[in-house]
C-alpha cells in the first residue's frame, strides 16, 4: 500500500491511556472506556477509500502523532484572557473548558432554576448524577476511530441537565478554549446534554483559540437527549486557530413532540468536520438543522448530516450555506433515512453554496433512503457565483466589482445570522461575516 | 454633454452598431426608436459600459468632456451616467435602501464629498420617494426581488431620482407597462427634467412619447441612425410603422 498515508501507530494513542485516572471512576465508566479502546483497536482511521470519507481527506490529522491530554493542562489562562469569549457574563452561565477540562475558576456561574445542572462532566460522574450513567455513550454508537478514541479517553467535557418542565430562559454558554499547552495534542471532549420532558433551554457552544498558530485537535463527541415535548436550541460556533483541527460527532435523540433547532457555524480552523446524527424517535418530533461555513485558504470543512425518521408525523429541515474561496475544499452530505413506520414524514433540505474562486471545490449531495410510502421529502442544492449581469447592475450604479461581490457575499451569509434568535450570537456572526467579506458600506 | 462619433460595436464578432453619430446637450430629451434588433439596447449598454460589447477603435464617445470608452462602468456612473435597465436584475438579500445608500456614497466619495450617514440618507430617500410617488415600503424590500414588472421599472426611476445623474438613459422603460404604470413612470421622469439633465429615451412604442415629450427623435435601423427629426417624427413613424423603414432601406440599397 505504497500510496496510502501512514497513520500514526495505534500504540501511540493506547500508551497515553495510562494517563487516564481510573481510580475513583465507577465500574461502568471503566467498562465504557475499555469498550472504546477495543473499538478503536478494531477500527481503521478514516481514509478516502471508505465511502463516508471519500471526499473528506483528513490525512493531515490522521498522520499527526498527537499526544492525548488526560488531565488539566498548565495553561496559564487568567480571567482576563478568557473574558473576551463571554457574551453576557452578568446574566448567562458561561462555562469555560480549557484543553478539554472544566475550569470552574474561569467560569461565570449565574443562578439557574432549581434542579438544573451545568458544569463539568467529570464532576457529574463523581456526583453520580443518575442521568449520566443512564445516557452516557448510549446515543452516539460506534461511528469511527475518533469517536472510539473519545470513549476510550472519556473524562471530562460539559454536562447540562434540565429537569422536567423547567425552562432555562438565559442561554448557557459552553466555551472550549485551546491554550498553548494543547500544542501537538488532542483533547477528547465529551459533552452530555439532557432535557427531560417539557424542558426548554438554549445552549451556545464555542470553540476558541488561545493557542496562536499551534497544531492541535479537538476530538469532540456530543450526546444530546431531548425528552418528550422538550425544546432545545443549540448554537455551535467553530472558531479554532489556524492550526486547530476540529472533529465532532453530535448525536441527538429526540423523543415524541420534541423540538430541536441546531445551528452550526464553521468560521475558522484547519480541518473541520461536523457530523450530526439525529434520530427522531417519537411521533410528532421536529428538527431543524441550519448552518453556515466560511471556507478559504486550503482548508477542509465537512458537514455530514444524518437524520433518521423512526416514528410517524415527524418533521425535519436542513438548510446550510457555504461560502467557498481560494483553494478550499468543502463537503456537504444530507442523509435522510425514513423508516417504514415513519409515515407522514415531512422532510426537506437545501444546500446553497456561493463560489468566490474557480479553485474552490464543493461536493454536495443529498441522500434519501425511504421505506415508508406516505412521505414528503424534498431536496435541493445550488452552487454558483453572482451572474455577470448582477455585477454589472452594481457597477452601473457606481459600485465597483469588489464592493459588489462583498455586498452580495455579506447578504448571502448574513441571511443565516439573521435566523439566530440570540442577539449576542447573531451580532458576533454578523461581525465575522462583515469583517471577512468587507462589503465597505 | 454627450458626443458620439462613428460608434461601431459588435458582440462575439457580430456587428450590431455600424456607425452612429449624434450628440446630446444639457436639458435635452432625445428619443431613440426603431424595430426589434435594430441596436437600440446595444447603444444603451455600450454607453453604460457593458464590456460584453466590443467597440471599434474608430469610435469615440465624449461625455462631459471625458473620453468614455476607456472608462469602467462604475466610473461612468460616478461621472453622472445612469441607465434604467430594460430588465432590472433581482438582488436577494440586499434592500433597496442599503443598495442605494452604497451607490450614493460611492458617488459622493468619488466627488470628494462626505458620505451620507443613515439618517441623512433616509431623509433623502424619503424625499425622492415622495417626489416620484412610490410606496415607502420599497425602501426595505430587496432590490427588485419579487417585484412585478411595473414595480421594477418604478424602482429604476426611483434610483434615477436618488442618484441625480447628468444623463439618464431609459432602455425600453415603457415596454410591458399598463397605462397606469406608464403614467407613474413618465410623471416621475418629467418631474426629474431639469436644464442640467439630459435624457435618452429608448422605446419601441410611440405611446411613451405622448407622455415624455422629446426634443429630438432618432430612428435607428440595422445599427445606424437612418432618420432624425423633431417630435413629429415619432408621429410619422406611428402612422407608417417600421415597415416603411425596411422599404426605404431596400430603396437605398437598390439605388
Amino acid at each position: 500500500m505504497a500510496n496510502t498515508i501512514t497513520a500514526v501507530p495505534r500504540d501511540h494513542f493506547i500508551n497515553d491511556l495510562a494517563g487516564v485516572t481510573q481510580n475513583g471512576s465507577p465500574a461502568w465508566l471503566g467498562a465504557l472506556r475499555e469498550k472504546g479502546k477495543q473499538s478503536f483497536v478494531a477500527t481503521e482511521f478514516p481514509h478516502t477509500k471508505m465511502e463516508e470519507w471519500r471526499q473528506t481527506n483528513i490525512s493531515t490529522v490522521v498522520k499527526t502523532p498527537f499526544r492525548s491530554l488526560t488531565a488539566s493542562t498548565d495553561h496559564g489562562l487568567s480571567a482576563d484572557s478568557v473574558a473576551a469569549y463571554f457574551y453576557a457574563p452578568d446574566t448567562w452561565t458561561e462555562l469555560v473548558f480549557v484543553d478539554g477540562f472544566f475550569d470552574a475558576a474561569l467560569s461565570k456561574q449565574n443562578t439557574l432554576p432549581k434542579g438544573v445542572v451545568a458544569g463539568g462532566l467529570n464532576a457529574a460522574i463523581h456526583d453520580s448524577h443518575p442521568a449520566v450513567e443512564k445516557h452516557l455513550n448510549q446515543h452516539v454508537g460506534d461511528r469511527n476511530a475518533y469517536t472510539a478514541l473519545n470513549a476510550a479517553f472519556l473524562q471530562d467535557g460539559a454536562f447540562v441537565y434540565v429537569p422536567k418542565k423547567v425552562v432555562v430562559e438565559t442561554p448557557i454558554h459552553l466555551v472550549f478554549v485551546s491554550s498553548t499547552a494543547a500544542k501537538d495534542a488532542a483533547a477528547h471532549i465529551r459533552n452530555l446534554i439532557v432535557l427531560e420532558e417539557s424542558a426548554q433551554a438554549n445552549i451556545v457552544v464555542s470553540y476558541r483559540n488561545a493557542a496562536s498558530n499551534a497544531t492541535y485537535l479537538n476530538n469532540v463527541v456530543d450526546e444530546v437527549v431531548v425528552g418528550a415535548n422538550a425544546n432545545l436550541h443549540w448554537y455551535k460556533l467553530v472558531e479554532e486557530g489556524a492550526g486547530g483541527n476540529h472533529l465532532n460527532t453530535l448525536a441527538v435523540a429526540q423523543s415524541r413532540d420534541s423540538r430541536f433547532r441546531g445551528f452550526s457555524f464553521s468560521l475558522e480552523g484547519a480541518v473541520i468536520r461536523n457530523q450530526i446524527c439525529l434520530a427522531l424517535e417519537g411521533p410528532g418530533a421536529e428538527c431543524s438543522l441550519e448552518g453556515l461555513y466560511l471556507n478559504d485558504g486550503e482548508r477542509l470543512i465537512d458537514n455530514a448530516l444524518t437524520i433518521t425518521h423512526k416514528a410517524p408525523n415527524c418533521q425535519s429541515r436542513i438548510g446550510y450555506k457555504g461560502i467557498l474561496d481560494d483553494k478550499s475544499k468543502s463537503v456537504f452530505t444530507g442523509f435522510v433515512h425514513v423508516h417504514q413506520e415513519a409515515q407522514q414524514t415531512d422532510s426537506d433540505q437545501l444546500s446553497q453554496n456561493l463560489l468566490l474562486s474557480d479553485h474552490a471545490t464543493i461536493d454536495t449531495k443529498p441522500q434519501l433512503e425511504i421505506y415508508a410510502d406516505d412521505v414528503k421529502c424534498t431536496h435541493g442544492a445550488t452552487v454558483g457565483s453572482p451572474p455577470e449581469e448582477v455585477i454589472f447592475y452594481f457597477r452601473s450604479r457606481g459600485i465597483d466589482e469588489k464592493t459588489a461581490r462583498g455586498m452580495l457575499t455579506y447578504a448571502f451569509a448574513d441571511d443565516v445570522a439573521g435566523e439566530v434568535e440570540i442577539d449576542e450570537v447573531s451580532k458576533r456572526l454578523d461581525r465575522w461575516v462583515y469583517e471577512k467579506y468587507s462589503p465597505k458600506f | 454633454m454627450l458626443e458620439i462619433k462613428n460608434l461601431k460595436a459588435s458582440v462575439d464578432g457580430n456587428p450590431i452598431l455600424n456607425g452612429i453619430d449624434f450628440s446630446v446637450k444639457a436639458g435635452e430629451v432625445h428619443a431613440i426608436m426603431g424595430p426589434n434588433g435594430s441596436g437600440k439596447s446595444t447603444l444603451a449598454s455600450v454607453l453604460a459600459g457593458n464590456e460584453a460589447y466590443e467597440v471599434s477603435e474608430e469610435s469615440s464617445i465624449e461625455f462631459l468632456g471625458e473620453d468614455l470608452l476607456d472608462m469602467p462602468a462604475e466610473e461612468r456612473a460616478r461621472l453622472g451616467m445612469f441607465l434604467a435597465f430594460q430588465y432590472p436584475v433581482e438582488i436577494k438579500g440586499i434592500t433597496n435602501s442599503y443598495f442605494l445608500k452604497a451607490a450614493v456614497n460611492e458617488i459622493r466619495q468619488s466627488r470628494g464629498m462626505d458620505e451620507l450617514d443613515q439618517m441623512d440618507f433616509n431623509e433623502l430617500l424619503k424625499e425622492k420617494m415622495d417626489q416620484i410617488n412610490v410606496d415607502l415600503a420599497f425602501a426595505d424590500r430587496d432590490v427588485n426581488f419579487g417585484f412585478s414588472g411595473g414595480e421594477k421599472k418604478r424602482n429604476e426611476i426611483l434610483q434615477l431620482a436618488v442618484m441625480e445623474p447628468r444623463l439618464a438613459i431609459l432602455d425600453e422603460t415603457d415596454s410591458g407597462l399598463d397605462i397606469d404604470a406608464l403614467r407613474i413612470v413618465s410623471d416621475g421622469v418629467n418631474s426629474l427634467r431639469t436644464p442640467n439633465r439630459a435624457f435618452i429615451v429608448i422605446t419601441h412604442y410611440q405611446r411613451l412619447l405622448d407622455h415624455i415629450v422629446p426634443d429630438f427623435v432618432h430612428v435607428i435601423y440595422k445599427g445606424r441612425i437612418v432618420k432624425s427629426g423633431g417630435k413629429e417624427l415619432a408621429l410619422e413613424l406611428e402612422e407608417k410603422g417600421y415597415d416603411w423603414l425596411k422599404e426605404t432601406d431596400q430603396a437605398t440599397v437598390s439605388a
